[in-house]
């Protein structure tokens, strides 16, 4: 990708609304789909002023191209994930409708914080695809696909064959798969207890809301407790609406939670290339091994090891010397270009593996300051619900009065 | 024992209590002490049944001694709520707990069920012995002293069991009668009673349902801490923070425990003592209403001269004054009644609402204390990786 100072420049990037829109699909059927409106603004150094440079309107699925070819063109970098496709460990209220307003509204947040992520990181914010994707609105998607980057990738395959017969990978990724698992693991699980947890909040909420149209009811026929049972009644009514924002809060710690969750998928696909590539290199390596072998054999006349040409041989007969030359002169030259070959794959490997480690330590700082940052909020969270509701409950004028 | 010394703290034993000097102007010192405990299994070839010990002390002249210690099961109970109902008509005698708990029953026996008819039963009695009625019962004296024996010999005398079959019968045909021409007082009285009835119980619905609500919550709390624990095993930066929340988590977890136990212990029971009362004041009523009724129908025979007018009038006059005490009782038990429910239903949601309070300062204690802890070791550094967003 040719170099611009792009990356150089401060820009604020926002995606600032969503909208539902309507229009005819790929087999011309009618679709309706949200679109969000990204906008980028730049700021002057001189004055801190900003100033809209540009603002287009994409749908999930071109974010989901952007982030295809990322993968592809930058296997090293552990590439920022996109806010979930379906809503996922949901609790009863939320609803797993794509088109429900809190998920679009999440969804929203959760793709400016991708822009933003993209944006941040010192070699993915000098992509020209990148910057095509928050400025050339029409043809974007034509000039992605002529990159032809969907060739480029790898066979799902292939990787999964290289991930079980590789023999030397490099310890550290071995290690860091593994972490990747644990950490799925664990925020999945974490994520499903905590829906469970929301779910019985919520009940135990709102089964108090039921006792103020009691309270209210019965107050008709009290003179001297009337008033009291008239306000608990109503302090029971707001207690059991106000569960309704704490856990509209919390589904955004939960966001924050899954961003590192599909992180680890990010954090994987680094160490299936690494694999690949090494098992790439070691197969080359194989190959070229044999290739010095067979000539070795042929030069000296010895058999060491079984070969098809050689059985035949013994049985047809003999080689004339000029056909045996002709077969040395061949594996020379196929064993040269093989050495050149695992030269430069040794090279590439040794490159991906010291680019691909320097990310993996970007990405562990921000994980730890971003982790340790929302977990913080979680306590915030919970220290001001306490406050809120339990201010309620004290107040002397409620219960008292009954 | 220094019959000057008075002292002003409660006094821990009840024999320390009616040992206190009685003086003239305070007529409502207590004198009759009675609690319910030790709940015990007795097995026979015939049936399996439970027996409570009652253990009363009083200083009253009319028992012989001070102090009594009888065991009683729960059909003694019922006989003794049958005999005060017999006695007083349209007193408000207090409701026992349930003879079956309906659903969710696999034992007959299991303990919870046990403790929690303890603590009725215990209630049941002094609840009699606070009224100023009821307390001077005889059939009460006998239940709270007698020897099991001697109960049993007790309980044979007065009306056989046919004849109150018969007494049931006339009552249910009369009382429809008494419905028509019920002072409006009572008709108050009785409007009153349905409402209250109504509310009550989905009170008790709404009150079983949030402790229920709120054990479940507990118990996934109870699963929500220790992945924290777990996942601090792979995160060598962030074990303080990790560990710290989980921490937290387990507290609030024991805070909704204690919070769950003060439902079940203040609130819970009060409601359903209420909801039972509510069933007991339609009782009431309809006694009320059948006395009022048997007048009535007497007043129709004369009036169509059916039989001996003299009879008759003189029947009336009895009749009249029956009438006359049943609604003066009833009328004056209903404020003692009214003003005792208002006294208990405040109670019971104040005590719900400090529980609360309690909880919630708990928990914000503890998240405070461990904000704390994190922002004193946590130097803030500007990272240029983290992005601006809204």
């Amino acid at each position: 990708m040719t170099e611009n100072n792009f990356g150089l420049k401060k820009i604020e990037i926002s995606v600032s609304e969503a909208e539902k829109r309507t229009g005819r699909n790929a087999m011309n059927m009618q679709e309706t789909y949200t679109a969000y409106l990204i906008e980028t603004r730049s700021v002057e150094h001189t004055d801190g002023q900003s100033v809209l440079t540009d603002s287009l309107w994409r749908r999930y699925s071109e974010f989901e191209l952007l982030r295809n070819y990322l993968l592809v063109y930058y296997p090293h970098v552990v590439v920022p994930p996109l806010p979930e496709k379906r809503a996922e460990f949901v609790w009863h209220k939320l609803s797993a409708d794509n088109m429900d307003p809190d998920f679009v509204e999440r969804r929203r947040i959760g793709l400016e914080n991708f822009l933003l992520r993209v944006a941040s990181h010192p070699i993915l914010c000098r992509d020209k695809i990148f910057y095509l994707f928050l400025t050339q609105e029409g043809n974007w998607k034509e000039t992605v696909n002529e990159t032809g980057f969907q060739l480029k990738a790898d066979s799902r395959l292939k990787a999964l064959n290289a991930t079980f017969r590789v023999k030397n990978p490099d310890k550290r990724f071995t290690e860091l798969k593994h972490y990747s698992d644990e950490l799925q693991s664990v925020i999945s699980h974490l994520l499903r207890v905590r829906a469970r947890v929301a779910d019985r909040l919520y009940g135990v909420y709102k089964v108090h809301g039921n006792y103020g149209r009691v309270f209210s009811e019965w107050s008709a026929i009290e003179k001297e407790m009337g008033d009291g049972l008239q306000s608990a009644g109503h302090h029971m009514d707001v207690y059991a609406s106000s569960i309704d924002d704490i856990l509209e809060d919390e589904e955004h710690y939960a966001d924050q939670l899954k961003e590192y969750l599909f992180y680890a998928e990010a954090l994987r696909a680094v160490c299936r290339k690494h694999e690949l590539m090494q098992y790439d290199l070691e197969m080359a390596a194989q190959d070229l091994a044999s290739k010095k072998q067979q000539c070795e054999e042929l030069a000296t006349g010895t058999v060491r090891t079984f070969s098809l040409k050689g059985m035949t041989t013994k049985l047809f007969g003999q080689e004339t010397p000029e056909q045996r030359e002709a077969r040395i002169k061949v594996l020379e030259e196929q064993i040269n270009e093989g050495e050149q070959q695992l030269k430069s794959k040794n090279l590439e490997g040794r490159e991906f593996v010291k680019n691909a480690w320097a990310d993996i330590e970007r990405f562990k700082e921000q994980k730890n300051h971003d982790l340790k940052e929302a977990l913080i909020s979680y306590a915030v969270m919970q220290i001001s619900m306490c406050k809120k509701v339990g201010f309620g409950f004290g107040e002397d004028t409620v219960y008292s009065k009954l | 024992m220094d019959m000057n010394s008075f002292s002003p703290m409660m006094p821990t034993s009840p024999l320390s209590m009616i040992n206190q000097v009685k003086f003239e102007d305070e007529p409502d010192l207590k004198d009759l002490f009675i609690t319910v405990d030790e709940p015990e299994s007795h097995v026979t070839t015939i049936e399996t049944f439970i027996t409570y010990r009652i253990i009363t002390k009083t200083s009253r002249g009319e028992f012989d001694s001070s102090e009594f210690e009888v065991r009683r099961r729960y059909q003694d109970f019922l006989w003794l709520k049958g005999k005060l109902e017999e006695a007083h008509p349209t007193l408000i005698i207090p409701p026992l707990p349930e003879k079956f708990i309906v659903k969710g029953m696999v034992e007959r026996f299991n303990d919870d069920f046990i403790e929690t008819r303890r603590k009725a039963l215990h209630k049941f009695l002094n609840r009699i012995a606070d009224h100023p009625t009821l307390t001077f019962n005889e059939d009460f004296k006998v239940f709270l002293t007698a020897q099991a024996w001697e109960l049993s010999s007790h309980k044979k005398q007065g009306p056989g069991l046919l004849s109150r079959m018969g007494q049931t019968v006339r009552a249910v045909a009369l009382s429809m009668r008494g419905v028509k021409s019920r002072p409006e007082e009572f008709m108050e009285m009785n409007n009153f009673i349905e409402v209250f009835s109504q509310k009550i119980n989905l009170i008790d619905k709404i009150s079983q349902r949030i402790y229920k609500e709120e054990r479940e919550y507990s118990d996934e709390m109870k699963e929500y801490g220790p992945i924290h624990i777990l996942w601090s095993a792979s995160e060598e930066d962030l074990v303080d923070t990790l560990k710290g929340i989980a921490s937290c988590i387990d507290k609030c977890c024991k805070a909704t425990e204690k919070r769950m136990s003060g439902l079940s212990e203040a609130l819970l029971p009060v409601v359903h003592e209420y909801v039972l009362y509510s069933e007991m004041l339609m009782g009431v009523m309809k006694r009320r209403d059948q006395i009022q009724a048997e007048l009535d129908s007497k007043v129709e025979a004369l009036t169509n001269k059916k039989a001996d007018t003299d009879l008759l009038t003189e029947e009336i006059g009895k009749l009249e004054d029956k009438v006359e005490c049943a609604n003066n009782a009833l009328k004056a038990d209903w404020e003692r009644w009214r003003h005792n429910m208002q006294n208990d239903i405040k109670s019971a949601f104040t005590d719900m609402a400090e529980e609360n309070i309690h909880y919630y300062e708990q928990c914000l204690a503890t998240w405070e204390s461990f904000l704390a802890s994190q922002t004193d070791l946590h130097m803030e550094e500007p990272s240029e990786d983290k992005p601006e967003s809204h």
